[in-house]
C-alpha cells in the first residue's frame, strides 16, 4: 500500500517537475512490514523480511540440500559442499590448523553476506548489507571478538603484534603507532567496504533505470543496467569473499601475533 | 498531502513525498532495528549451520573421501589379483606347451622305436625269404644242369646210336661231363 502511494508520489513528482525524478536511495528506506508506524527496535521491517528470506535460503541450500547425505551429491548438495570446502580451505590456509575451530563462525559470516548480497540483486528486494548499521555490527563484531580472543590466548604478549622485532630499534615506536592506527581502522574499512560496494552498485543501477524512462537514451540505459547488473553479480560474490578472507587474516593475527 | 506528512512524520529520514532525506544508511532511527534483526539472523544461521548443516556436510565429505579411498584400495587389490591371475595363466600356458612338447617327443620316440622294430622284423623276413629263394633257385639251377646233362647224355647216346655206333653209357657220360666242363 505504501509502495503504491510512493509510486504515485514519484509519478506526480515527474509531472510537477516536468523532468526526471532521481530517488536512487529510496530503495534503502527501512519500512515497517505491517502498518505505517514508527520503526522501533523490534518492529518487523523489510530488513527483517529479507534477512528472514536469507535464513530460509540458507536452510534450503545447506539443510534441505544436504538431506540426502548422498555420496554422489545432488546439484544443491554439491553447491553447499562447494561453499563448505571453499570457506574451510580458506580458514585452514590463512589461519592454520588451529583456526579451524572458528570455522563455523566464519562460515556464518560468509553465508549471511553472500546470500544477503545475492538476494539484494533481486528486483524490488531490500539490500540488508548496504546498510552501515548492519555491516558495522559485522565488522566491529569481528574486531572485538578477535581482539578479545588475542588477549585471552596470548595475554599482554598479544601487544607484540604492534612491536616489530625485526625493524631497527629507533623505528619500532613509529611503526607501533602506525600499526595501532591501522589496527583500529580495520573494522571501519571492513564494514564500509561492504556497505559502500553494495550501496554504490544498487544506486547506480537505480540511476540507469531512471534514465530508461527517456525514450532517446533508453536503449543505452537498459544496456547500462544489464552491464552494471553483471558487475554487481561479481561484486556480490567478491565482497562476501573479501569480508571473509579479511576476517581470516585478522583471526590469524590473533592466533599468531608474532610476525 | 497532509495525511502523508502525518504518515511519514514518524521518521525523520523520509520526506513528505516518500523519498529519503539524505542517506537512509545514516538514519539513526532505523539502526537499532537492523542491529536487533541482524543479531537474530546471525544467531539463527549460526545455530542451523553449527548444529545441522556443517556436521552433516563434514560427515558426507569424510564418508565420500573414505569411500573413494576404499574404492581405490579395492581397485588396487583387484588389479594385483588380475596380475596374479595373468601370471598364473601365462605359467599354465607355458607348462602346457612344455608338456605338449614332451608328449610329442615321447610319441615320436615311441613311434620311432616301433618303426625300427617293424623295419628290423621286415628286413629279417625279407632276408629269410631271399635266402630261401636263393636256395630254391640254386636247387632249380642244379636240377636244370642235371636235366641238361641227362638230356645231353641221352641225346649224345642217341646220336652215337644213330651213327651206328655203339656207345656204352660210361663213355658217353664221361664225354658229356668233359664237354660240359669245357
Amino acid at each position: 500500500m505504501l509502495q503504491t502511494k510512493r509510486m504515485i508520489n514519484v509519478a506526480t513528482d515527474v509531472q510537477s517537475e516536468g523532468g526526471l525524478a532521481f530517488h536512487p536511495l529510496d530503495q534503502f528506506i527501512v519500512k515497517p512490514l505491517f502498518g505505517d508506524g514508527p520503526v522501533g527496535m523490534f518492529t518487523v521491517t523489510n530488513a527483517t523480511l529479507w534477512m528472514a528470506i536469507a535464513i530460509l535460503t540458507i536452510i534450503a541450500v545447506f539443510v534441505l540440500g544436504s538431506k540426502g547425505r548422498a555420496i554422489v551429491p545432488t546439484r544443491v548438495q554439491s553447491v553447499a559442499e562447494l561453499m563448505y570446502s571453499f570457506v574451510y580451505k580458506m580458514v585452514e590456509d590463512v589461519t592454520g590448523k588451529d583456526g579451524v575451530k572458528y570455522f563455523p563462525y566464519i562460515m556464518t559470516l560468509f553465508v549471511f553476506i553472500l546470500f544477503a548480497n545475492y538476494l539484494a540483486l533481486l528486483p524490488m528486494s531490500f539490500s540488508t548489507t548496504s546498510h552501515i548499521g548492519v555491516t558495522a555490527i559485522l565488522g566491529f563484531g569481528v574486531f572485538f571478538a578477535i581482539t578479545a580472543l588475542g588477549f585471552i590466548l596470548h595475554g599482554a604478549s598479544f601487544l607484540g603484534l604492534f612491536w616489530m622485532k625485526d625493524a631497527p630499534l629507533f623505528l619500532r615506536p613509529i611503526i607501533a603507532v602506525i600499526e595501532v592506527i591501522s589496527y583500529f581502522v580495520r573494522p571501519v574499512s571492513h564494514s564500509i567496504r561492504l556497505a559502500g560496494n553494495i550501496l554504490a552498485g544498487h544506486a547506480v543501477l537505480k540511476v540507469f533505470a531512471t534514465f530508461a524512462a527517456v525514450t532517446l537514451v533508453s536503449p543505452l540505459s537498459v544496456l547500462g543496467v544489464v552491464a552494471i547488473y553483471g558487475l554487481e553479480v561479481i561484486v556480490a560474490g567478491i565482497q562476501a569473499y573479501v569480508f571473509t578472507i579479511l576476517t581470516c587474516v585478522y583471526l590469524k593475527d590473533a592466533l599468531h601475533p608474532a610476525h | 498531502m497532509a495525511t502523508e506528512t502525518v504518515e511519514h512524520a514518524a521518521s525523520a529520514c523520509v520526506g513528505p513525498s516518500g523519498s529519503a532525506i539524505g542517506m537512509p544508511q545514516l538514519c539513526a532511527d532505523w539502526i537499532p532495528n537492523q542491529i536487533f534483526w541482524l543479531l537474530v539472523t546471525l544467531a539463527v544461521i549460526f545455530f542451523v549451520l553449527s548444529r545441522v548443516a556443517l556436521p552433516r556436510i563434514a560427515s558426507v565429505l569424510a564418508e565420500r573421501s573414505g569411500t573413494i579411498t576404499n574404492d581405490i584400495a579395492a581397485a588396487e587389490d583387484l588389479k594385483l589379483k588380475a596380475q596374479a591371475a595373468e601370471a598364473a595363466y601365462e605359467k599354465a600356458l607355458a607348462d602346457a606347451r612344455t608338456e605338449a612338447a614332451k608328449i610329442v617327443a615321447e610319441a615320436k620316440a615311441e613311434i620311432q622305436t616301433e618303426l625300427d622294430a617293424e623295419l628290423a622284423k621286415a628286413d629279417k623276413v625279407i632276408s629269410e625269404k631271399t635266402a630261401e629263394s636263393e636256395v630254391a633257385i640254386a636247387e632249380i639251377r642244379d636240377g636244370a644242369v642235371k636235366s641238361v646233362t641227362d638230356v645231353a647224355k641221352d641225346t649224345a647216346g642217341e646220336i652215337v646210336a644213330a651213327f651206328g655206333g655203339k656207345a656204352d653209357a660210361k663213355t658217353v657220360t664221361a664225354a658229356v661231363t668233359a664237354r660240359m666242363k669245357g
